[in-house]
């Protein structure tokens, strides 16, 4: 059999699967059996690269090129070219903001050198539907050195010197929750994993079930050995069929080889694992609410203490900890906490896996060390925002969090700076907003998330934050007032004193937040009535300019409500009255004759 | 369909799902999700009634959890449920214009099915796929990087598919 020569990966993660990963697959394959190179060429899908906009993704080992937006039809030339002929294909390369394009092993492209894989180490690397891959990283290592080596209270206090805290949101310290966990008293225990990832713009836990999902069995099997439990569920949600595709994958070949179910590894120690599907309910990320969820029940939050560690999953010690954590513990285990410790700064310590969405130019995943600037990640990995424009605000720890404002874009990212400007690192999702963003529309935006989501359960959360949306909707309109502001202030403070759950507590935090760095974008729409970044509908018209126009008529073409009218080489005219702003017409406008003004 | 034919159906769903189970307790948002594939989408609601007599549950007890989970629905949904997001990152890059084309493709508003009960439109919350924001799910399949045109040329070619499919 002919040795393999080239190995290429594909990103078959979910991003790269809807911009048609797939067909560049199938298309690579018959190219290669065309040519007769499907021997020494192999193929591998992986997990999510991290670079979701760039997709779909493919690197050609041992080189280590990148090629970016590839279609079916581009792959047949890149199989000519760079694996016949040992050309580059610069046109697929990865090409900066500006223009540059760099023929650079992945590893050098600047979204990537910054960034430091633990939690993330395979994704990108291994087939997730291969165990043996999996094993191949050093995968069950962890597993096996736990359950031959070191005892329970071991494993804890590697955990306790790698400072690692949970990476869910709260941030409770990891090895603390194990030890509770561990000291409980009872003969039945559970193990928990969390995936029910439901913050706006956060993705990890998605992409790590998918990519690797063999590392949170490992890590489950692991928790359950160190507090003593033989049954785990994982609570996924619904919207990701293909993490439960995947993780289910991953138990039946791990119970096959021996990693789960009865008598693992040879010894007398059994811990199975099950897989329990949510059905749309953002309250269920919540612990509580998720434990009620597992037996059945309605997704609401219970009142704490007493904590699930002491009476959980149907009143037994129950551990809960979510994807992410559970990615970083086979790592501390192999190379010990202080490895793990080395990383980050006091207090945050290690890396965090961040998602990066919105107006940035390299949207998708990224791992760094705790600690990192705002301005390394948005700008360097990130490459800053796109089309010019400038950065306004970056959105952090989704509808739990705040808007940190521009200015602060040097503050180092740990759990307390963040906590110092107003917002919390959650679980991870950093939402780039540029200066076209109104900051009294994202904080409405959240707690019309909120309202919908509140279980319904506790008045402050399902009453207050419904009051606080109407006054969000009259100032977004025009209609607010000076006290209005001071009402939204009172109201959010008392539901952050009163509520029951992390939901209503945390849930005025994107309104307070914006109010304390964007107070005169708050004025200018109730003193005003205007908006700033001429986003709020009702605040906002459009004009066209009647020197410039010159009547070529595409605005009237586009107008999806047939507002704007006017005959060809005349000066167009828009019916306001008719208008939807939905600013259509601005981008087809070649003359720069049309333009939004407020009020 | 009658009673005993639900019955029956139900039942069969409800034993499969437990015997999949590691643990014999409550399994009842898996009984769920599984009764809602078999019947395409929805539950019909005469499920909960079996629900009643085979887990000796209250209906009550039952239709909470019904209600409670915006997946389930005791409503008929189309053959295509549409998903589409509409946290934040969507929003701040262009998801409300999406929105209303796909509003303006179906004719018609949120919760709603298509008179030839092909499609159904439904918010979600964050899909997960905020790389490629703005996000929609038709059924199980993900469409990212939308526009307002690319969203009614995905909406032709489904119906165009239907068209000239089987029947």
């Amino acid at each position: 059999m002919p040795a393999v020569e080239n190995t290429i990966v594909i990103c078959a993660g979910g991003a790269c699967i809807s911009a048609g990963e797939i067909s560049v697959k199938e298309s690579l394959e018959n190219t290669l059996k065309e040519y007769a190179l499907e021997e020494v060429v192999q193929v591998v899908e992986t997990g999510c690269m991290g670079a979701c906009d760039l997709g779909p993704i493919m690197v050609i080992y041992p080189e280590g090129i990148f090629y970016q937006k590839l279609n079916s039809e581009n792959v047949k030339k890149i199989v000519e070219e760079h694996l016949l002929k040992g050309r580059v294909v610069k046109e697929f390369l990865y090409t900066g903001p500006t223009g540059e394009v760099k023929e650079k092993p992945q590893e050098e492209l600047p979204f990537f050198k910054k960034q430091i894989k633990i939690a993330t180490r395979n994704l990108g690397v291994v087939d997730p539907l291969s165990i043996e891959e999996y094993i191949a990283r050093d995968g069950y290592f962890a597993l096996t050195k736990v359950i031959k080596d070191m005892s329970p209270d071991k494993v804890i206090e590697e955990l306790k010197k790698s400072g690692l805290r949970g990476r869910g949101g709260a941030g409770f310290p990891t090895g603390l929750k194990w030890e509770f966990a561990k000291k409980a008293e009872g003969d039945v225990k559970y193990v928990i994993c969390n995936a029910d990832e439901g913050d706006p713009g956060a993705f990890m836990d998605r992409a790590i079930l998918e990519g690797d999902p063999h590392t949170v069995v490992e890590a489950m099997t692991i928790a359950a050995y160190t507090v003593g439990a033989n049954k785990g569920f994982i609570y996924v949600r619904a919207e990701y069929p293909l993490a439960i595709e995947r993780f289910s994958r991953a138990l039946e070949t791990a119970r096959e080889y021996g990693f789960l179910g009865e008598n693992i590894l040879g010894t007398d120690f059994s811990f199975d694992i099950e897989i329990r599907i949510g059905a749309g309910a953002f309250v269920c990320g919540e612990e509580t609410a998720l434990i009620n969820s597992i037996e059945g029940q309605r997704g609401i939050p219970r009142v704490k203490p007493p904590y699930p560690a002491q009476k959980g999953l149907w009143g037994k010690p129950t551990l809960i900890n979510n994807v992410e954590t559970y990615a970083n513990i086979p790592p501390i285990i192999l190379h010990g906490g202080d490895w793990f410790a080395q990383f980050g700064v006091e207090g945050s310590r290690g890396t965090k896996v961040f998602a990066l969405a919105g107006k940035v130019n390299n949207t998708g995943l990224v791992e760094v060390p705790m600690g990192i600037t705002l301005r390394e990640l948005i700008n360097e990995i990130g490459g800053g925002v796109p089309n010019g424009k400038k950065l306004k605000a970056v959105q952090t720890g989704g509808p739990s969090g705040g808007c940190v404002p521009e200015k602060y874009i040097d503050t180092p990212i740990t759990y307390d700076t963040l906590k110092e400007l107003g917002t919390i690192i959650g679980s991870g999702g950093m939402i780039v907003m540029d200066e076209d963003d109104c900051m009294v529309d994202v904080a409405k935006f959240f707690l019309e998330f909120t309202v919908e989501e509140s279980c319904g359960q506790c008045t402050p959360c399902r009453d207050g934050t419904k009051r606080m949306l109407e006054i969000l909707e009259r100032i977004t309109e025009g209609e607010g007032t000076e006290e209005d502001l001071e009402k939204l202030k009172e109201l959010g403070e008392h539901i952050m004193k009163t509520s029951l759950c992390g939901l209503g507590q945390t849930a005025p935090q994107p309104v307070l937040s914006t109010m304390r760095y964007f107070w005169d974008e708050y004025e200018a729409h109730v003193k005003e009535k205007r908006c700033p970044a001429k986003k709020c509908k009702e605040l906002t018209r459009i004009v066209i300019d009647r020197e410039k126009c010159v009547g070529c008529t595409a605005c009237a073409r586009v107008c999806p409500v047939n507002a704007i009218t006017g005959s060809v080489r005349q000066p167009h005219e828009i019916d306001p009255e008719l208008c939807t702003r939905c600013g259509s017409c601005l981008e087809v406008c070649r003359f720069g004759a049309i333009s939004k003004v407020s009020p | 369909m009658s009673f005993e034919e639900v019955r029956n159906t139900i039942k069969e769903i409800y034993e499969k799902v437990n015997s999949e189970s590691l643990d014999e307790r409550d399994n009842l948002i898996n009984i769920l999700h599984a009764i809602q594939e078999y019947y395409g989408n929805y539950i019909p609601l005469e499920a909960a009634e079996v629900l009643k007599e085979l887990t000796g549950k209250p209906l009550s007890k039952i239709y909470e959890v019904l209600t409670f989970y915006t997946m389930f629905s005791t409503n008929k949904r189309g053959k295509y449920v549409i998903r589409v997001c509409k946290s934040l990152p969507c929003h701040v890059t262009g998801g409300a214009a999406v929105l209303e084309s796909l509003k303006d493709a179906l004719e018609i508003d949120y919760g709603q099915t298509t008179q030839d009960g092909l499609f159904t439109l439904e918010e979600s919350s964050c899909l997960g796929l905020c790389g490629v924001s703005p996000v929609m799910l038709i059924n199980d399949e993900a469409y990212g990087n939308l526009t307002p045109e690319k969203v009614k040329e995905i909406i032709e070619e489904i119906k165009e598919k239907e068209r000239s499919g089987v029947k």
